[in-house]
Parts: C-alpha cells; structure tokens; sequence
C-alpha cells in the first residue's frame, strides 16, 4: 500500500504539471464528437499543421452521451463543434437551440447526395460526407456454412440465415434508425414492417451500439450485419475478411458537423468546418481506415478503384424518395415500436419465425390447404403492428414519446409505459399464437 | 460520567456527519436530480408513484425483475463453488505461491471494458475458438454465451474475486485458539470446517457474497454483451441512454435497483445478526497452517490451476487479441505482432498515467470513508449510523451514466476556485464519481474486518490510559488492516476500468483515463487490436499492485508469527 501512495504522489505531481501547461495553452478548439480515433486523429493532425498555436481538442463520446453532455452543460458551454453521423442528433440539438447558424463558403458541394440534402435547410448543420447501410458479411463464416451473399433486404428473409443476421436497434443508432425507416417508406407502413420482422425473426442478435454490428461480423459471432457503409469499408481496409453491398433500397445520409451555440472559439469552428469542406479535407475521408463517401464529387477522381461514387452511379441510395418530414414526425414512436417488437421480444419472435419457416419447409411439394391456411394466419400474426400510420404520424401521440414538456402547463394524455405495455401485451400473444399456429400446420403435414 | 460518553462520542459524530456530507454532496443531490423524473407524472410534471405503478403493471418488467433476481442468485452460487476452495487452500495449507494465486484470483475482476467483451466472445461464443474446436473434433457445440446461463457464467467468472478476497481475509483472520480447541475436542477435517472455521469466517464471507448479488444484479456490462435485454440493468440503461425518447421508466428501474440493493444488504446483514464473530486474539495469525502430504497436494494443485485456467481464460483471450493481427471466426489469430503496443506507447501513454493517478487517489478515499464508515457504525451509537453504511452501498446500485448526467448537471455551474473552471470538467471530478462508484466495495471489506476485532481490545488499551484516536490508530486499524488491503486493491482494480460514469464526465482528453482510450480505439475496425493492448496493460499494473500488496501482508504476517512465537517460548 505504501508503494502505491508514493507512486500515487510521484503521478499527481506530474499530473498537476501536465494539466497546469494544458490550459495555459491557448487557441482551443474543442470537438465533441462520436467518430473513432482513426477518423478525428486524421483531421486533427492536418488542422493542426496548417493553423500552429491552435490545439484541437477531441472529446470522444457516444452520440446519446455527447447530446445529453452538451444539454447539461449547455449553461456555460466549452465545446465549439458537435461532429456525428445521425441527422436526427442535430435535430435534437437544433430543437433545444444548442446550435448556432452557419454558411460554409466552400464551392463545389452539390444540394443533395442521393435523395437527401447535404445541409440542413435552417443552416444548423451541414454534411461534410455520405453514407448509406448496407450488408456487410465475413467471408470465412459464409464459406464455413455454406452460406450465399445476400444482396437485398429481401434475401435476408430466407431461412438459410436463420441465426445468421445482426443489426443495432434504431433507438440507439441515429443511421440504424434512417434504414429502418427507409425500407417502411419504400414498402409501406404495414408491408414495411412485416418485412423488418421477416428479417428480425433470422436475427443471432440486436447490439447495443451501432459499432457492435461489425465488431460481430468481423470476429465471426455471426455472419451477416446491418450496417452502414463505412463501418463494412473500413472494416475491409483494416484487413479483415469481410465483404460488403449496397442494396437497391438504401438512403444516403450525411454524416455533419455544427457549431455549438455560444462557442467559446467560434471562429477556429468556422474554419474547421471550411477546412472539413475543402478539397483537401474531402479527400482525407479517403484513408482507408476511414472510407466515408467525399460530398464534393470532384474528390472522387483520387479515389482508389472500386470505391462507390454515389453521384456517378444513380443506382446507390435512389431507390426511394426519402421523406424527411414523414421521418422526423413518427421518429419516436418508430423506436419506441421495433424496441418492443423486436428488440425486447427477440426470442418470441425468432421463436415463432422458426417454427413458421419449419411449417414452410414441410409443406412443400405438398398440397394442403387447411395448413397452409395455418401458415398464412401464423405470418399475419407476426406481421402485426399494434399501430396504424395515421395514428404513429400524429404529432400528439408522439408527444407521449417526447423527451420533455417545453412548458410546466404542458399536458399530454397517456404514458409511454403504459401504450408499450399495451404493445408488449398483443406482440408477445401474437408471437405465441403464431408459433402454435405454425406448429400445428406442420404436424398435419 | 454522560459527559465523558458524550466527549468520547464526539470525534466520531464529527466524522460520521463530515462522511454524510460527502454522501450528500456527491452522491444523493447528483443522483436525485436525475431520478426525480421517476416520481413525476410524465404529462403533467405532478408528483406521484404513477410510474412505479406502471413498472409492476408491466410484464416485460415482472419478467426482467425475475431474471436479473435469478441470474444474481445462481451466480452467487456458482462464484462461491469457484472461489472456496482457492480461499480455503491458500489459507489453510502451507501452499506454495500463495501471494501468486491471490493476486491471480484477483485478475478476473479488472475486465477491461469492450475488448474483454470481444476476448470472450471470440473464446467462449457461439464461432469461438472453444466452440470451433468442438465442432470439429466432437460435432457439438456448447452455448457458454446465450441467454441467461451464458450470463451467470460470466458474472461468476467476472465476480467471484469479491468473494476470495473477502472470505480470504477472514479465515486469516480467525483466532488459531478456537481451532486448537475443537481439535482438543476431536474435531478434525470437514467437521472442523463446518462448524468452526467456516462461520467463523462468516463475515467475510457474507460481505463477499452480498457484493456479488448486489453486483450482479445491478451490472450492465455482461448483460449488454451477450445481447440478454430482458433484464433490469439493461432495461434502464436502454431507456435512459436513447436518442430523443428519454422514458421515465428508465429512472423507475434505477430506483427500485437501489431500492432491492439495500433491501438485500440488509437482509445480509439480519443474518449476522445476533452472533459475535469477534475473536480476541491476534497474535496467532489466522489458522494454522499445516503441511500437505505429496498426493494432498497434487490434488489441491490440480483444482487450483483447473479454477485459474478457467477464471483467467478471459485474460487469455484479451492477450492473444492483442498481439494478434487479424482474429476472424478462427481457433487462433492469423499473425502475431508488437504493433499493437507500439501505437499504444506512441499515442496513449498519457491515459495509463491518469489511471493510476485516479485509480488510486480513488481506492486512497475509499479505504478511509470505508474505515470511518465502519467505525462509525460498529463502534458508536450515533443515532442514523446505519445510513451510512445504507447510503454509501446505494451507489453500488446507481448506473454510471445516471451519476455522470447527475454530476455535469449539479456541478457544472460551480466553478473550482483558484483554476477558474466548472468543477464538472476539472479532472477531479472523475476521482470523485470512481471514488462513489467504488466505495461499497471497500466499505464491505472493511466492514468485515471491523466485525472481527473484538471491542475488548480496544477497551483494554484505553484501560490503559490510550486516547480514542490512539486507540483506533495503533489497535484498530492495524487489526483491521487486511480488510482495508482488501478493500484498497477491489477499489482500485476496478476502479481502472470504469467506463459508464467517465465517459460522460471527460472534458478534456489530456484528462481522459484508459477505459475512455480503451473506448476510443474500439471504436473502429483498425482499433481492436490497439484497444486490447491498453486492456493488457491495464491488467498488468492492476496485478503487479495486487501482488504487491499479497507480499506485504505476507511478509507483515510472518513477522508478526514469529514475535509471537518467541513471546510463546518466553
């Protein structure tokens, strides 16, 4: 023990050195950030370079840690720059006006990549890079198992990946969001969803964060992961045997920067975010350690061969008319809803997927009407939503799912826990239903 | 003579009173002012239990409730069954590498956020090398890693330390006269061990398993790697941590985790109650040590190592990932490779600095509000002492990220004078939040030690003409000293890698500790394998700490032996 308090005094000596000439330093800029250290290290060392006596500070936090960090620290705020992937983030930000307006001088940056539009209307925000989701697959796992690739959303539904499948839940991965909401948009409310748990019902897992996805597929816990471009790109520079496709439905999102309100070093932002913009910023997105799509096209011409190049080939990200509007409206009750039916009864649910596909394998090359009647009711069952669009689109019902009362007279009807316990209710019975429908059918084939 | 009582009290109800001020400050005003949206009507802002009434109307929650209940249960079992015969062999026998298999039953507790998760995964999971090799060589595989099994197998394997460490501080504690006696009386082998040498350890032993429990119940981390969500922890964490929905129910979970926490704290100490673990002798040195004949001890070598390759199979994992270059849904990694260690020494070293800084400064605080705490509450009859003890064991049950939301919102408008910045973002704010974090565990040790020092000693030394504050120092505390040790080294082991509570509070990076680097290089593909080297590390000066310590009591205890037997001959 003695040991450990004259070392410990040796250590806070030093740290009291290092700390005192860490703030006599001037000319802070400090970034809040959810990107990993191979992305901000690259920019902050080229920042650096080019500005001598500026430090860049880097404050790496997850998205809904830096959100809640920056509202809690909103009343004397230090950081100048939030700098993260989800759009819908800013817009939390945008809506407790801890943004401040900005218009970047830098030419050459298109409106919109895909479908989407690179800065935010309001001019809180702006993208500074592209994204899309996609599949990504570790090539070792598929050969082990026989697996084929999937290619679309729709492949994922085949009971060969049973088990097979891993995804981040849309609540706490703004991108993940972004998919799901993008395939209930191209199909519709009810087809969309049916489709989610179709592809659900082959899950091995749902992570808790959205780097969890490629973490699993690269160590070979399971085969396939839903996730966004770069993490499937950067995942292949770094050596790992894994492979990754665009489906034909996926939406481009750009991943942004804003400045804070009252930034203690609001001009050095300013010139962050000119320097992200410019030609030589863009085309440091290219490492290969980061992979992120440039949103200045002309960046494109020093892109390694095969690098996706979304304003050149249409195909990536055009698929569906993103409704941005429709999206931010339901943006909360969406979560909420493939929480409870999925994520909170991913069992019940794959459960009953497995004992549907069985049903289905049984009854092929077979004519049975009665069962396949069976089958037919077993899908409706899980396919079930326990709310219709009209009512996951109005704005007080989403009220109920809203992070707070803007003002102490503010009433809203009804509690979250109680509509999700309604919810759980119906989805866990129709689960089960379903899986004694489908058990039924089998054995009367 | 009410007015000597009172002087006598007064030094301990100044420090009793300084403690809860502390406990106030810094753990029931953070954590209130985030909690309190448990008990607001989400529509109106009115108070009311609504919510707490919406918690057990839930199924969802029932079933979470009886899951997290379940897994706690069984992996206090199952932790007790790895860690008994490691605490019993080492105190018991004259064992060769005692300090070594101490320090190595420590290890296990100092797991290394993200990548230890990634290192049993790639072990112990469905494609991992274990599961490969049995699939290749036997057509099966085992699910170490699915549901709830996989998670009391981890938690028992994570936690069981808290058990050794505690039970091993008690057994050399016992006063080698009761032995000897039941022997005198024809007492020998399991009898012997049932029905002295084991309640008389009772104490340690309890602290060891309520901590488990409690811990278990309240832990997120394993949970959340193996992706079980039907249990409370994640349950609130899911909710709280949420982009833009921010339910109240995640609040109602955190309460009634403190709530079951002191209930079951409380239940654990109802079952000491009543009996006097307190021996009077010291000078023996804990039990007898006796030598083992050669097949004796072939066989407690092969249980031993059995229980440390399974305990510390994690840390081999963790160690393979970091010198491995790619590690794919295969036995072993391709390649092997220093680069990973180069890039840490290049770019983190300032994040191993910091930790042993704060680490440590925070372990220091623990072992001396643990050894108030527990004076205070077993040697005085203050009114509301217990609370204390209530109060300081809630913050096991208080998620990280609620205390660091708490923290940035009740501290960052008080600024620290002299340096001119928000206390919130001053580095010390993070001993603080480790410091909460960690205190139960210290204070269950030292708890336990206080436990069995009989107050005869004391009373005699102040026979003797000895003040109280020389009499806690030169009889008490030195008594007691294993158990502080005890609680010095699980402070400090985990407060290394706590992650939850730092991540919100890192304001700058020069201040960050090395979960936050750890986090960080795990943020990307390319990062793994420098990620796993900081865990390494990480691991490695926490073990050279313990050993460190095992070699001071040791020695410490072969002085006292010998004193004492040449007191004996005399």
């Amino acid at each position: 023990m003695k040991k450990f308090m004259t070392f410990g005094a040796v250590a806070a000596l030093a740290m009291s050195i290092v700390s005192t000439t860490a703030m006599a330093a001037e000319g802070t800029l400090t970034i809040v950030t959810s990107f990993p250290k191979d992305l901000t290290a690259v920019f902050k060392t080229a920042f650096e370079n080019k500005n001598p006596g500026l430090t860049v500070e880097v404050l790496n936090k997850k998205t809904s840690a830096g959100i809640k960090y920056l509202q809690e620290t909103a009343g004397s705020n230090t950081s100048d720059l939030f700098w993260a992937s989800a759009p819908d983030a800013f817009e939390v930000l945008k809506g407790d006006s801890l943004l401040a307006k900005y218009t970047p001088m830098a030419k050459g940056i298109p409106d919109k990549v895909g479908a989407f539009p690179i800065n935010d209307p309001d001019g809180y925000y702006m993208g500074f890079a592209a994204s899309g989701y996609g599949i990504m697959w570790n090539t070792r796992y598929t050969k082990a198992k026989k697996l084929p690739v999937a290619k679309n959303w729709a492949d994922l539904k085949d009971p060969v990946y049973h088990g097979h499948v891993g995804m981040s839940a849309p609540s706490r991965s703004g991108t993940t969001h972004l998919t799901v909401e993008t395939v209930i948009q191209g199909l519709g409310w009810d087809a969309g969803w049916a489709e989610w748990k179709e592809i659900a019902g082959n899950f091995k897992t749902v992570t808790e964060r959205s780097f969890g996805v490629p973490d699993g597929v690269n160590s070979g816990q399971f085969g396939y992961g839903i996730v966004i471009d770069f993490f499937g790109l950067s995942s292949m520079g770094s050596g790992f045997p894994v492979d990754f496709v665009y489906p034909e439905v996926t939406t481009l999102v750009p991943a942004n920067i804003g400045i804070v309100k009252d930034a203690p070093n609001a001009s050095a932002a300013g010139e962050f975010i000119e320097f992200l913009l410019s030609p030589e910023g863009q085309e440091l997105l290219l490492d290969p350690k980061i992979r992120r799509l440039p949103v200045n096209p002309k960046t494109y011409a020093k892109a390694p061969a095969g690098f996706p190049n979304p304003f050149k080939d249409k195909s990536i990200g055009a698929a569906v008319k993103f409704d941005l509007d429709l999206s931010k409206n339901r943006y909360n009750v969406v979560n909420s809803l493939f929480d409870v039916m999925i994520t909170y009864r991913m069992e019940d649910l794959t459960a009953a997927t497995k004992a549907i596909q069985e049903a289905d394998a049984a009854i092929k090359g077979k004519s049975n009407p009665a069962a396949a009647k069976l089958i037919a009711e077993a899908r409706a069952l899980v396919a079930k939503v326990p709310v219709d669009e009209a009512t996951a689109g109005q704005a007080d019902f989403n009220k109920i799912f809203k992070k707070k009362r803007k003002k102490a007279t503010d009433k809203v009807e009804g509690r979250q826990a109680e509509i999700e316990q309604e919810w759980d209710t119906m989805v866990k019975a129709n689960y089960a239903k379903a899986k004694e429908l489908a058990e039924k059918a089998k054995s009367m084939l | 003579m009410s007015l000597q009582i009172s002087s006598v009290q007064r030094g301990p109800a100044v420090v009793g009173i300084l403690i809860a001020l502390f406990l106030l400050t810094f753990l029931v005003v953070p954590v209130g002012q985030v909690i309190v949206v448990a008990f607001q009507d989400p529509s109106t802002g009115e108070a009311t239990i609504i919510n707490f009434v919406d918690f057990f109307r839930n199924s969802l929650f029932r079933e979470s409730f009886f899951n997290s209940f379940y897994v706690a249960s069984m992996s206090v079992v199952i932790a007790s069954i790895i860690s008994m015969p490691l605490a019993y062999f080492t105190t018991r026998f004259n064992f060769g590498g005692t300090a070594l298999i101490q320090t190595l039953g420590i290890i296990p507790l100092i797991m290394p956020p993200f990548v230890g998760a990634v290192a049993m995964q790639l072990l112990f999971g469905s494609n991992g090398s274990v599961n490969l090799l049995l699939d290749e060589y036997f057509g099966f595989t085992i699910p170490f890693m699915e549901g709830l099994n996989g998670v009391i197998f981890v938690e028992s394997i994570h936690y069981f330390p808290f058990i050794l460490i505690n039970l091993s501080a008690a057994l050399s504690n016992i006063d080698r006269s009761m032995e000897e006696s039941a022997q005198n009386l024809g007492a020998n082998g399991l009898r012997l061990f049932r029905r002295i040498v084991f309640p008389l350890a009772m104490p340690g032993y309890v602290a060891g398993a309520a901590l488990v429990f409690i811990k278990v119940f309240d832990d997120l981390g394993t949970p959340l790697l193996l992706n079980v969500n039907t249990m409370l922890a994640p349950q609130a964490y899911l909710r709280v941590s949420s982009i833009g929905i921010s339910d109240p129910m995640g609040y109602v979970i955190s309460v009634i985790l403190v709530g079951f926490s002191l209930l079951s704290l409380w239940v654990s100490l109802r079952a000491l109650k009543g009996k006097d673990y307190a021996t009077v002798q010291k000078g023996g040195g804990g039990l007898m040590k006796r030598d083992l004949r050669s097949w004796e001890k072939v066989g407690c070598y092969a249980v031993v190592v059995l229980i440390l390759m399974l305990v510390l199979s994690p840390h081999f994992g963790l160690l393979l990932l970091s010198f491995g270059t790619i590690w794919s849904y295969a036995v072993l990694p391709d390649a092997f490779t220093i680069s990973h260690y180069i890039t840490v020494f290049s770019t983190a070293t300032q994040y191993i600095t910091n930790t042993l800084l704060y680490a440590g400064l925070a372990a220091l605080f623990d072992v001396i509000l643990a050894t108030a705490i527990a004076y205070v509450v077993w040697r005085t009859d203050l009114v509301g002492r217990k609370w204390l003890d209530y109060g300081a064991t809630a913050a096991l049950a208080v998620p990280g990220v609620v205390i660091g939301i708490g923290y940035l919102r009740t501290f960052h408008s008080v600024d620290v004078p002299l340096i001119d910045q928000p206390l919130a973002s001053w580095w010390v704010i993070i001993v603080i939040a480790m410091t909460i974090r960690r205190l139960p565990y210290a204070l269950r040790s030292c708890v336990a030690a206080i436990q069995q020092v009989s107050v005869m000693l004391e009373e005699a030394a102040e026979n003797l003409g000895a003040t109280k504050a020389r009499t806690v120092w030169r009889i008490v505390i030195p008594l007691m000293s294993g158990g502080i040790l005890a609680g010095f080294v699980t402070s400090f082991a985990t407060a290394a890698v706590e992650l939850s509570a730092t991540i919100m509070l890192v304001a700058k990076e020069t201040d960050a500790p090395l979960a936050y680097g750890i986090y960080e290089f795990m943020q990307s593909a390319a990062g793994r394998g420098p990620g796993a080297a900081l865990g390494v590390i990480a691991v490695l000066f926490v073990g050279i700490g313990t050993y460190a310590s095992h070699l001071i009591i040791e020695r410490s205890n072969k002085a006292r032996e010998s004193t004492s037997i040449v007191a004996e001959e005399t």
